[in-house]
């Protein structure tokens, strides 16, 4: 096991000696992305402010190999770690250009005049985060995507072994927040840099993070990878969703479930139905789905917002268990949406379920078809 | 990169002309200020008086020892202002912030007039350091007035009203003291209080000399923390700032330089915020190593001109300092607010 860069022990953080969250232990090696995640207010960006010493920490340690950041002076920490944080800035006269180059400000001599070695470095950065055509602009008139992308450069030339980023994807569009965690991903591979970060992206920090913190209450919830804390339910109850709900499944939201009297079934499957069920779901119409397969690709969907899931276990054909069960909920309803184009034999049962709402004078609908005839 | 250093050539070219342009500027209003006057004197007359400063006569007499050391403290005085504005402005991060305007300059003048009633009432002469500490020691006191209330609002047009409320404060309380002061005091007290360039000597300029041009040094060498600064103080506690050491010396060196100019000429409005916004303006840039010697520059220009106007245009009567200065200075605080204002409602 590599020796963490970062770690922290037993510590408590919160303003004016008052802690906010207690018992913090996490660990972060060269190389490695970890997020904070949890709900607004929970005290990530507090546990960022005390690590980067901006906030006196309560009780307990941050140590940089084995460093206690107690006896490390502006100067030392400045070369160990680089911060983005949210406040918004908006400096009078200085050019994205400058703000880069301030980056470079543990390095330079007393009146802060660049070198050669510092000037390449700065094109360096910018050129990392494509920021070099705004050299010469303003900063305060940037968007609040470029000033980030600046902000971001600027934490990269002052060549830190760790970024400490709060919620640094927040004014990108999707675009950009995929090109920012591409610069992290090759800023830690290449450099072994560390990167510890707050994301509201749940989605997001599923993919990049190597090891995850869930910020809640007084203490720490989870620490560990992102398959440890994504499992079923957790994130709902760790942001305590009551209106809709988080699919750990595939890193969707889904909206309120309409409840009441289901009144249409629908038949779905690989992905034909999810639209359908978002659909009826904004019209406030209560519904129910089968038969699907667990391992459906609309079965996540369908668990967040169908009244009522007849589901086949994963890997088998459906049994006539099942379709009875189907059969009698598709009767309740008393109207049918098919949503399959056409049935395969491991779909027989549906398309059972099919003939016999038409046979029984079910009104049915056909989703893919319409689409069809376009 | 090619672009890039093309740019920056040229930019350094233009910097070392407005460097120049100020500099010929001080130059100039220098030799005005010696020359203009109830007695005009003609440059032949400056020139052979400069090179045989020994001759004597009424010429070289209003030269040496009127003149000059009034000039050479419009000089001195006036880019000692314009710093202390800076680094107001750098310090609450408010571009309308000045030793004036917050109350600081009014503070300074109250210590130094019950100093100067006290002094006088014991029979005691005051020596220049005197008046300096004493100053000090008022601008400390409003600035502390004003550090208390910064702490509790955010908002920049509050905190000025704070400070012009602390300079109301202040005058009142040295108009009461020196309506109560001997007579022989009032004269010279009120001329004073008023603010003026006027009956300063060579001990004085040497005395300017010293603390000013030491202030000035000690602030050049500060320009690459306040540059971090700009980023505010997350950022530049990031990058190694330490900032409580940073914002002390803040505050103590703009209220010597402010301190400094309130003992030797009173209170002198409106340079403190005017000239640095224009320096700003006149650069296109906010970079504190150029403007810390252009708003010294800038001050001193605009001093000189300022007091050569209030020596001039109603000659023999002399305006105070502060008339003029307020003239060409507020106009500018209000188009600064205004732009403020808009850029504001843009932002949230």
């Amino acid at each position: 096991m590599k020796k963490p860069y970062l770690k922290t022990e037993n510590l408590s953080v919160g303003y004016q000696g008052i802690p906010l969250i207690q018992e913090i232990e996490l660990s972060l090696s060269k190389g490695e992305i970890v997020t904070l995640i949890g709900p607004n207010g929970a005290g990530k960006s507090t546990i960022l402010k005390s690590i980067s010493k901006q906030l006196r920490l309560i009780s307990g340690q941050v140590l940089f190999e084995d460093i206690s950041i107690k006896n490390l002076s502006e100067k030392e920490l400045a070369r160990k770690t680089a911060i983005v944080f949210t406040e918004r800035l908006s400096p009078d006269l200085i050019t994205a250009g400058e703000v880069v180059a301030l980056g470079r400000y543990p390095y330079t001599n007393g009146l802060g005049i660049q070198k050669e070695e510092d000037k390449r470095k700065v094109e360096e950065a910018m050129q990392l985060v494509q920021i070099t055509d705004l050299a010469e602009r303003e900063f305060s008139r940037l968007s609040d995507g470029q000033k980030q992308r600046v902000l971001l450069a600027r934490a990269i030339c002052q060549e830190p072994d760790l970024l400490l980023l709060d919620e640094p994807t927040s004014y990108l569009d999707v675009k950009y927040k995929l090109e920012f965690f591409s610069v992290l991903q090759q800023m830690t591979r290449q450099k072994k840099i560390g990167v510890l970060m707050s994301l509201h992206e749940l989605d997001l920090a599923e993919r990049i993070s190597d090891k995850i913190l869930c910020v809640k209450g007084d203490r720490i919830g989870r620490f560990g990878t992102p398959e440890e804390i994504f499992r079923e339910g957790f994130i709902g109850q760790l942001y305590d969703i009551d209106h809709g709900s988080f699919e750990e499944q595939n890193g969707f939201v889904e909206l309120e479930r309409v409840t009441g009297q289901s009144e249409v079934f629908i038949i779905a499957g690989n992905h034909t139905g999810s639209f359908v069920f978002r659909e009826l779901q904004r019209r406030g119409i209560p519904f129910s789905t089968g038969i699907l397969s667990e391992n459906d690709l609309d079965y996540p969907a369908a668990k967040a917002l169908a009244n009522k899931v007849i589901a086949g276990e994963a890997y088998e054909d459906f049994s006539e268990a099942d379709y009875a069960r189907a059969e009698e909920e598709m009767r309740s309803c008393g109207s049918l949406i098919c949503c399959q184009r056409q049935f395969g034999t491991h779909n027989r049962l549906n398309q059972k379920l099919l003939e016999a709402a038409k046979a029984a004078g079910i009104p049915v609908s056909y989703r893919a078809e319409q689409e069809d005839n376009r | 990169m090619n672009q890039n250093t093309c740019i920056n050539y040229n930019k350094t070219k233009k910097y070392i002309l407005y460097f120049t342009i100020l500099v010929l500027l001080m130059a100039l209003f220098f030799v005005l200020s010696i020359c203009i006057g109830s007695t005009n004197i003609s440059l032949q007359e400056l020139v052979s008086a400069i090179s045989d400063p020994d001759a004597g006569g009424t010429v070289s007499t209003i030269i040496y020892e009127i003149r000059m050391p009034r000039a050479l403290a419009a000089t001195l005085l006036g880019g000692a202002l314009a710093l202390s504005g800076y680094l107001l402005q750098t310090f609450f991060q408010n571009p309308i912030a000045g030793p004036f305007v917050l109350g600081i300059s009014s503070g300074a003048k109250l210590v130094v007039a019950l100093t100067m009633i006290i002094f006088l009432k014991n029979a005691r002469v005051i020596h220049s350091v005197d008046l300096i500490l004493a100053a000090f020691a008022g601008s400390l006191i409003s600035m502390g007035a004003v550090l208390l209330v910064s702490r509790r609002v955010h908002n920049m047009s509050v905190l000025v009203l704070a400070g012009v409320m602390i300079g109301y404060i202040c005058s009142a309380v040295t108009d009461f003291v020196v309506t109560f002061a001997d007579d022989s005091d009032i004269v010279n007290l009120h001329n004073w209080s008023l603010g003026s360039f006027s009956g300063i000597s060579w001990s004085n300029v040497e005395t300017i000399s010293w603390v000013v041009l030491v202030a000035f040094v000690v602030v050049f060498l500060l320009s690459k923390p306040m540059n971090a600064y700009q980023l505010g103080e997350t950022y530049a506690a990031n990058m190694g700032v330490n900032i409580r050491l940073f914002r002390g010396m803040l505050v103590i060196l703009s209220s010597i330089l402010s301190a400094c100019v309130t003992a030797f000429a009173g209170p002198v409005s409106f340079v403190g915020i005017a000239v640095p916004q224009m320096v700003k303006k006149l650069f296109h840039s906010s970079k504190p190593i150029l403007m810390i010697p252009a708003s010294f520059l800038g001050g001193a220009v605009f001093c000189m001109f300022c007091d050569l106007l209030a020596r001039t245009v109603f000659a023999p009567t002399e305006l105070s300092i502060s008339t003029v200065t307020a003239i060409f200075g507020a106009p500018v605080v209000i188009i600064v607010m205004l732009k403020q204002r808009s850029q504001r409602f843009t932002m949230e």
